[in-house]
């Protein structure tokens, strides 16, 4: 069972954020991760932010919210024929022994050390959009 | 097979795996790995980019549920927020689908790069109020 008292620590969970701004954002992540193939995590953790303290909850919940997206855009993706499930494959076992480590190592470090990482990860993205 | 492209296969298979263990660890602790795996497809495998992109969100899918669920062990999601938000996402993206025809991801994508620049450096160089007085309060679970 969810534990909701750690998670929504001060800001009371998503039904007490302004419903028009969480629309919005909703949208807007959608639309990043379908016009620009990916993104919409990193536009899901500002979203977030307003709503739950804890930067490890904001991280791991981005993950959950551009899933199903990540899948319809897959799906779009196979069906038209860009891409193939066999291109993929060669990368998925490392992935996934990626993922566990990741997770692992989310146990050791403090909300702030990951806010800042991130943010670094934001920066070099950001140059990288605008330089391209 | 020669015992030179042997060796080869062999290195190319270890470089993708580096590339996937690195993405997939990223994704896991929600930065964004998408971008890495991308960067290498593009930069060094020569994948053009629509396929890229393609290889990118197959990857993330099974790398998302295994995070999904050893972040759900540690109560770190709120299934609700992520329900809401991924719901209104997909009426996104789906505009995001077709709006893809309409309008070109030149300007747009320079939008989001100044928007990721702005979000960066206050991620990097201000503290949240929150954040302050979890690092304080020791007898609060940091989850």
């Amino acid at each position: 069972m969810l534990n909701y008292t750690v998670i929504y620590s001060a800001k009371g969970g998503i039904f007490n954020m302004n419903r028009k701004k969480k629309i919005l954002g909703g949208v807007g992540i959608g639309l990043a991760n379908g016009l620009l193939g990916s993104g919409g995590g990193m536009i899901a953790v500002p979203v977030l932010r307003h709503e739950m303290d804890s930067s490890k909850a904001v991280h791991a919940t981005s993950i959950a919210v551009i899933a199903p997206l990540c899948l319809f855009s897959a799906a779009i993706s196979l069906w038209g024929g860009r891409v193939a499930l066999s291109d993929a494959l060669p990368y998925i076992p490392a992935g996934v022994i990626g993922a566990v480590a990741g997770c692992l190592l989310m146990n050791k470090i403090s909300g702030n050390l990951l806010r800042r990482i991130f943010g670094a990860f934001a920066i070099w993205a950001g140059l990288r959009l605008l330089l391209r | 097979m020669g015992r030179i492209e042997a060796v080869t296969a062999m290195n190319e298979f270890l470089i993708m795996s580096a590339a996937g263990f690195v993405a997939g660890a990223a994704s896991s602790l929600g930065l964004g790995g998408g971008g890495i795996l991308l960067l290498y497809l593009t930069l060094f495998a020569n994948v053009e980019q629509l396929r890229a992109q393609g290889i990118n969100l197959i990857f993330f899918i099974p790398c998302a549920v295994v995070a999904l669920v050893m972040h759900a062990k540690e109560n770190r999601i709120d299934f609700r927020a992520a329900m809401f938000l991924g719901g209104f996402g997909l009426i996104g993206a789906v505009g995001g689908y077709f709006l893809s025809g309409v309008i070109g991801g030149e300007w747009l994508s320079k939008i989001f790069g100044a928007y990721m620049l702005l979000l960066g450096a206050k991620e990097l160089f201000f503290t949240p109020k929150a954040e302050k007085k979890a690092a304080s309060d020791t007898s609060s679970v940091d989850r």
